[in-house]
């Protein structure tokens, strides 16, 4: 019972990470229309700016906190000067696009940083507690706090504020939204800085567990891309819940079924989203979207 | 008072000139139709207005020449473009379709009265407000393009065929609504309409554009008594 239990809470700790970077993939998506496959990336950059500024002696919490400013800029700059050329046009360009930036920023990172790996310092301290006889890491709970407040902000910031809903009127509809005066190219660069921040803050949880390469969310990465289809790419919530369920799946069936082992884990996200699309194309939490003409 | 003027408006698609000297004057508080034949340069002289397409000549809206400006600075100076294919924001449900369309503004009472406004003028909204504009009508849909054009106050709006693809009865529905919202809110209109029987039944004076050029201007009244206006879009 108590392995079960530790290997549920570990699976929901990794499933955060990976819901953090489908959060930011979402929050990309519902602002651009765009699927960001260099959001991994740009997070691996952001983390490497913390990392090099704890080598200076710049505590922790404040070098990621710089980190995450430094994403919120990149971000923009990334939408401003380099994705605003290919919109309005074919969106699998933009898309492809996307994937160049990815290898561009995992080449400059190992150019910047070698390629060898890094030990970037835990925000969370490494012990265990102890919670009806059974011991959780700290870490695993700190982390999965951390995705869980991300998950709530970015929820109220979409359905709450005046800010969500000009973010969601310009990803349906640029034109239109310009029509109501919303300045479209402004937000889009608000909706890229707050992913890519989102990002950073991913990228400084699980720097430590992974240790610190430029393509330590290349994994993830694919994981995070298998959450967004499952849990339907209109939802946060959703896509939260959906890394977890991925994230707890792939330990326990590691463990319990004999034939997957650890060597054949990496295939159940991908069996899931099989099903999924099968049965509900449009992800367990996402809405159906219909067209009428 | 003129409002808006037009003053030898060209436009280009790539190499192919789709407006080639437009002039219209709307006076403050009236309505202008735009008539004409399909690829006339009517939905384009609209776009020029609103900024989404790069013209020549002069484009001047109270007093300030706004020709080049981009559409969401046309948008808060107070010109709200309905456009053709409505561009309701389908995701987004009734309310918040009109809430985008209050988005520059900052009198948090004024919008909520403005809403109930809509609703009053556009009754069917009221028991769709949760839904999404997907979910409504084609009549409902362009019900909200105008409820969200007019949530912004403009002083002017730009109407783009709003009784495209809509039953006869339906789009007579909202042109009566719109010619409330004229006489109740003194707000100009620049209307695009193929039907232009409908549109008689709006506006005060009406530009006959052929090939991109206007080659007739005159009050509605002179217009309907033209043998060939009768012809041409009145049908007999």
């Amino acid at each position: 019972m108590g392995k079960f239990v530790q290997l549920v809470v570990d699976g929901l700790s990794t499933g955060s990470i990976y819901g953090a970077i489908a959060l930011a993939i979402v929050l990309v998506n519902q602002a651009t229309g765009l699927i960001n496959f260099a959001q991994g990336g740009m997070a691996v950059l952001s983390a490497y700016v913390a990392w090099e500024l704890t080598t200076h002696g710049v505590p922790l919490v404040l070098a990621i906190i710089a980190s995450v400013v430094f994403a919120l800029l990149l971000g923009a700059v990334v939408e401003r000067w380099l994705i605003r050329r290919f919109e309005g046009g074919e969106p699998d360009t933009a898309v492809v696009v996307t994937i160049g930036l990815l290898t561009l920023l995992t080449g400059l990172c190992g150019w910047l940083w070698t390629y060898n790996n890094k030990q970037f310092p835990s925000l969370f301290p490494l012990g265990t507690v102890s919670v009806g006889g059974v011991s959780i890491s700290i870490r695993s709970i700190g982390t999965t706090l951390v995705i869980v407040v991300a998950m709530v902000l970015l929820q109220v910031l979409f359905v709450g504020t005046k800010l969500g809903l000009a973010l969601r009127a310009v990803a349906i509809n640029p034109e239109s939204a310009a029509f109501s005066g919303l300045r479209v190219g402004r937000l889009l660069m608000v909706g890229w800085g707050l992913a890519a921040g989102l990002g950073a803050v991913a990228g400084a949880l699980v720097a430590p567990q992974l240790t610190l390469t430029p393509g330590m969310l290349d994994g993830p990465l694919v994981y995070a891309l298998a959450a967004v289809i499952l849990g339907g790419l209109s939802s946060p919530v959703g896509v939260v819940v959906a890394a977890w369920i991925i994230g707890v799946l792939e330990n326990l069936a590691a463990v319990y079924v004999s034939f997957i082992g650890f060597d054949l884990k990496v295939a159940v996200p991908f069996v899931l989203i099989f099903v999924v699309l099968l049965v509900r194309p449009q992800g367990l939490f996402g809405r159906k979207t219909v067209v009428r003409v | 008072m003129t409002l808006l003027e037009l003053e030898g408006v060209t436009a280009s698609y790539g190499p192919v000139q789709v407006l080639d000297g437009v002039s219209l004057s709307v006076p403050d508080g009236g309505a202008v139709g735009i008539l004409g034949a399909n690829g006339a340069g009517k939905t384009t002289t609209l776009r020029a207005i609103s900024g989404t397409v790069r013209a020549g000549g002069r484009i001047v809206f109270d007093g300030k020449d706004i020709r080049g400006l981009r559409p969401d600075r046309v948008a808060a100076l107070g010109i709200a473009h309905v456009p053709e294919g409505r561009g309701t924001l389908g995701d987004l449900t009734v309310r918040d379709n009109l809430r985008v369309g209050a988005y520059l503004r900052k009198d948090r009472k004024g919008v909520e009265h403005d809403i109930e406004y809509c609703l009053d003028l556009f009754p069917n909204l009221r028991e769709r407000i949760r839904s999404n504009a997907s979910a409504l009508s084609g009549g409902e849909q362009q019900m909200l393009a105008v409820g969200r054009a007019i949530m912004s106050k403009p002083r002017l709006v730009l109407l783009d065929e709003a009784s495209l693809g809509l039953a006869p009865s339906t789009a007579r529905t909202v042109y009566d609504a719109i010619h409330r919202l004229r006489v109740e809110s003194g707000i100009a209109m620049v209307v695009v309409e193929q039907n232009a029987n409908l549109a008689f039944t709006l506006v005060d004076s009406a530009t006959v554009l052929e090939t991109g050029r206007s080659v007739l201007t005159g009050t509605s009244a002179e217009l309907k008594g033209m043998d060939e206006i009768r012809r041409a879009y009145l049908g007999g």
